[in-house]
Order: structure tokens, then sequence, then C-alpha cells
């Protein structure tokens, strides 16, 4: 099981130390052109989570492959790119520039953005003619049938499944406005790993693909239940903020935890969940 | 940034009240005490989040930081007693220039807070001007015992004499007031922050005309810096 970084939530040039703890840096998502991105306040801490409206600040495509892939390959890390756009072309364009990276992440569903995108079957069809790269689909548990979403996008050629991106919410503050000057963000943290462990679980079963997990993990019990429900690997977020050195514990939590469940290893974990010994399944 | 990114465990060695602040000390251990006006991020016992404070005292052996109990993060760093541990990551981001021939510090406040340390790195007891709501807040500025000192609504520009290397921090109309005045002032701002390293991308403040991180570019910025979002509220 391979530990990387949630998109968005790591800046590798500012804090090379801590995407080094990491097996692949995962890119802040990468749009066509340049975005300023939100005006703040951008985040807010909330129950047991955090919103943020980020609204895919980044560079754009044209300096990020001019100057920042140049900074990152020098780092020595395993790159996934995340790319973002509003249309598929958007998407497969950026798609057909990358090359000599690890893998490219699909962001089809950052809930910071207003424009809608096209369906996610399409964007991963016109990104799959684009490159022979291995291809992820990053979906939102927020539709109501994942699972549909998943075949769709497996059909499509996607390679693997990130599962998944923050949920749209809203806070308010003591004077009853929201809090982000957004007006609504993205919630992540620990409030969101129920929802993420049942997200993997029905996309694992629907499809069989690889899945990074993502949502809430702060420890290697975190960790290996996302394994358990069909996580190949795992992506820290939101616990990198309150802790950089999180992918090295989380790391060493894990192997603890896999000799706790006396399984040897995250990836004898997986599907345990359903296996013939167990009684209680997720329902698809 | 620091050469290492990584949190570490402190024990609370004091708890003070200072008016209604709280001034908390922490053994140093290991780390640096770094610039004046540098920042730490300290986990609130509780809360998902830590929160950036910058250094307020540095005697030896310990760490001090003022904190207001605004929310549900300060409130809990102000109930920590002596013996409890907390993780701590810093210090970060930049501090104020020391290479200023004529110092005066200018706070409002909770934002006096890095100004004690600042007054021990510039080498003694340079002038300053603080500014408080009232007289129950003013009860902080014994961490400064040579400002003056005065209430709202005087305010601290009133006492600002342009002779001056203003090295300021405080709330952002204050911050403005001061750099409409004093273009060459060293201001340290504050934004709601995640992590304090760059990664969260949540503190952006405009500087040089765009939104950047304040945790990378500041929390100490020049003036003519942030000149473009001072016109424009102005």
């Amino acid at each position: 099981m391979r530990i990387l970084n949630a998109s968005g939530c790591l800046d590798a040039l500012a804090a090379p130390e801590v995407a080094r703890q990491l097996e692949a840096f995962v890119t802040k998502t990468v749009t066509p052109l340049p975005r300023e991105g939100s005006a703040p306040p951008r985040i807010a801490e909330t129950a047991h989570g955090m919103l943020n409206a980020i609204g895919l600040a980044n560079a754009g495509r044209e300096r990020f492959l001019a100057d920042h892939v140049p900074r990152l390959r020098e780092l020595g890390i395993p790159l996934w790119v995340s790319v973002g756009g509003f249309c598929a072309a958007d998407y497969a364009e950026t798609c057909s520039l990358l090359s000599d990276i690890e893998a490219i992440e699909l962001n089809l569903s950052c809930p910071n953005v207003d424009e809608a995108a096209d369906s996610a079957a399409e964007i991963v069809s016109a990104c799959r003619q684009a490159t022979e790269l291995p291809l992820y689909a990053k979906l939102s548990a927020a539709h109501p049938d994942v699972a549909a979403v998943a075949r769709a996008v497996a059909a499509a050629g996607a390679d693997g499944l990130s599962l998944i991106n923050t949920l749209r919410a809203t806070a308010l503050d003591k004077q009853l406005r929201p809090v982000l000057a957004r007006g609504s963000g993205g919630l992540s943290g620990p409030a969101l790993k129920p929802v993420a462990l049942h997200a993997i679980s029905v996309c694992h079963q629907a499809t069989g693909l690889p899945i990074v997990g993502m949502g809430g993990i702060e420890t290697g019990r975190d960790a290996l239940e996302f394994a358990v429900c069909g996580a190949h690997d795992v992506a820290l977020g939101t616990a990198l903020f309150a802790d950089p050195g999180a992918p090295t514990r989380v790391r060493a939590e894990l192997a603890t935890a896999c000799a706790d469940a006396g399984v040897a290893t995250p990836d004898d974990a997986r599907d345990l969940a359903k296996s013939p010994e167990t009684e209680r399944k997720v329902p698809a | 940034m620091p050469s290492s990114v990584s949190r570490s465990r402190h024990r609370v060695t004091a708890s003070e009240l200072v008016g209604p602040y709280t001034l908390l000390r922490l053994e140093r251990g290991d780390l640096e005490p770094g610039a004046p006006g540098q920042f730490f991020m300290l986990e609130a016992p509780g809360r998902l989040l830590p929160r950036p404070f910058s250094l307020c005292l540095a005697p030896p052996g310990e760490l001090a930081f003022l904190v207001d109990p605004i929310g549900p993060g300060t409130e809990a760093l102000c109930r920590l007693r002596a013996g409890d541990e907390i993780g701590v990551l810093g210090p970060l981001g930049h501090g104020y220039r020391l290479d200023v021939e004529r110092p005066l510090l200018v706070g409002g406040g909770i934002g006096i807070a890095p100004l004690p340390y600042l007054a021990e790195q510039l080498g003694g007891s340079p002038p300053a001007v603080l500014g408080f709501r009232n007289a129950d807040y003013a009860e902080a500025a014994a961490l400064l015992p040579s400002a003056e000192v005065v209430i709202d609504p005087v305010l601290v520009t009133e006492l600002i004499e342009p002779r001056f290397d203003v090295m300021a921090c405080g709330p952002e109309p204050m911050l403005q007031a001061v750099a409409a005045l004093y273009p060459t002032a060293q201001l340290g701002w504050e934004a709601p922050m995640a992590c304090g390293y760059g990664a969260c991308y949540g503190c952006v403040v405009e500087i040089d005309g765009a939104l950047e991180r304040l945790c990378l570019e500041g929390p100490v910025l020049d003036a003519a810096r942030v000149r473009a979002r001072v016109e424009a509220v102005a």
C-alpha cells in the first residue's frame, strides 16, 4: 500500500521533506488557464473536519509544464499530475501534453468551481484517447450512485479510481454569515471517513479497479480500514496540515495495525469486509 | 522555511493571565526561537487543526505565546496547565528585518504578541506605541514596560512620528492605516491558517497585487507589498 498526498493538500516545492515521505506526490489540480482562486477567507474548521474553498488556484497549464514540472522532477519523487478543466477537451489536451510521470489523476469532482463539466465518462474517454499514461478518475461521493459512475469511467478506460473528493458544505460564523467568502466549500477531515469507506466498498465491488482511498485518514488503523474496504493505496489530506510527519507516522502505525489484525500486509486485508468468514457485508 | 518541517511535543511550564489574554509558556526543547515575527503552529487540544502564533517571549529554556481566547481552539490553549503537552511546529515564515536605524514598535490588541521578543532582539527598549480597546486589554502592555499606551478611541497612528522605522502588528484596519502613512513600515499580518507551511493554500492575502500564501511570504511584509490592497480599501 502506497501513501500519497491528496491533491491540493501539499506543495512539494515549499515542503520537499514532507513530499519525500510519500511514495508519490500528487500535484494541485492544473487547469488550462491560470486561476487566482477564491477570495479569503478560504478555510474554516468544523466539527471533526474543515472546509476549504481554494477555487483551484493554480498557475495554469503552460507555466506548470514549463516551470513546476521540471522542479518537481528534481525532487526525485514519483509524480502524479491532477488535471482539471471545464470540458472534456480541456482535460484531454492537458493529458496529451504530459509525459514521463507516473500517473494522471482526473479531478472530476471539485466542489469549488461553478462551471459544469462534461460527464465523467465523457472526460475519461477523451483523455484515454489522448494519453497512454495510467488514468485515475477522482470521483465525488456526493453522487447518488457513485458505483454507477465508477462503472462508467471504468468502461471509458480509467485505470483506477481516487475516492473520495471533499463534499460541498457550509459553515456559519458568530454573526450567522458563511465563514468562507465563497459561501460554501469542500468538507474534509475525519468527518468524511465513513462516507469514503462506503464509496470505496461499493466502487471496489462494482469495478475491481485499483483505488486510491482518501477522506479523513489520520492513523495507520484508518488506512487499514480503507484497505479492508478495497483501497490499494491511500492518500493523506487534512492530516498533513496538523502533522507534516503524518506519512511516516501512518506507515509505521499501519504495520502495527496489520499485525494486530493478523494480516501480513494491507493487500491481504483487502476484501476482508466481504470474505466468507465475515457475516457483514457492505451493501451496494 | 525551516530546514526540517516536523512537529515536536512540548510540555507547558506555566499559563499566566495577562489582562484578558493568556501567556502560555512551553519548554523549548530543541526548537529554535527564530526571528521575531516568525510564527509557530500550536496544537489546540481537541481540535483538528493547529493555530498560528508568533513568539512573544523567549526566556532561557522556554518559548512563550500570547493567546486571545476568541474561539474553541484558542480557548482550549488557554485551558492548558503546567505539565500538559502539545505538538508544536516552527519557527515558520519570515519575521521582521532587524537592520533598521530608528525602530518604533506599534501594536494593536493581540497584535502586541511579537513585540516583546522583537524589542529584546533589537537590543533593549526601543520606543513603542500600543493601542487597546479598553483598560482591561491594556493590562497586556505590562509585557512591554517602556511602551506608550493609548485606548480606543485614540489611535496608535496619532502618536507615530515620521522619523522612525515602524515595525507594526495589529488588526487589519490599523495595519492599513500604518501602511498608508509609512510606506517603509514592516507589518505583521495574520490570516486563518491550517498548516503554516504552504500546504493548505488557505492563508492567502493580496501581496504585490496577487493572492499569495501569507505563511510563505510573510507574516511580516513590507508595507509597499500590500500597497494595492491598501489603496483599494482606502
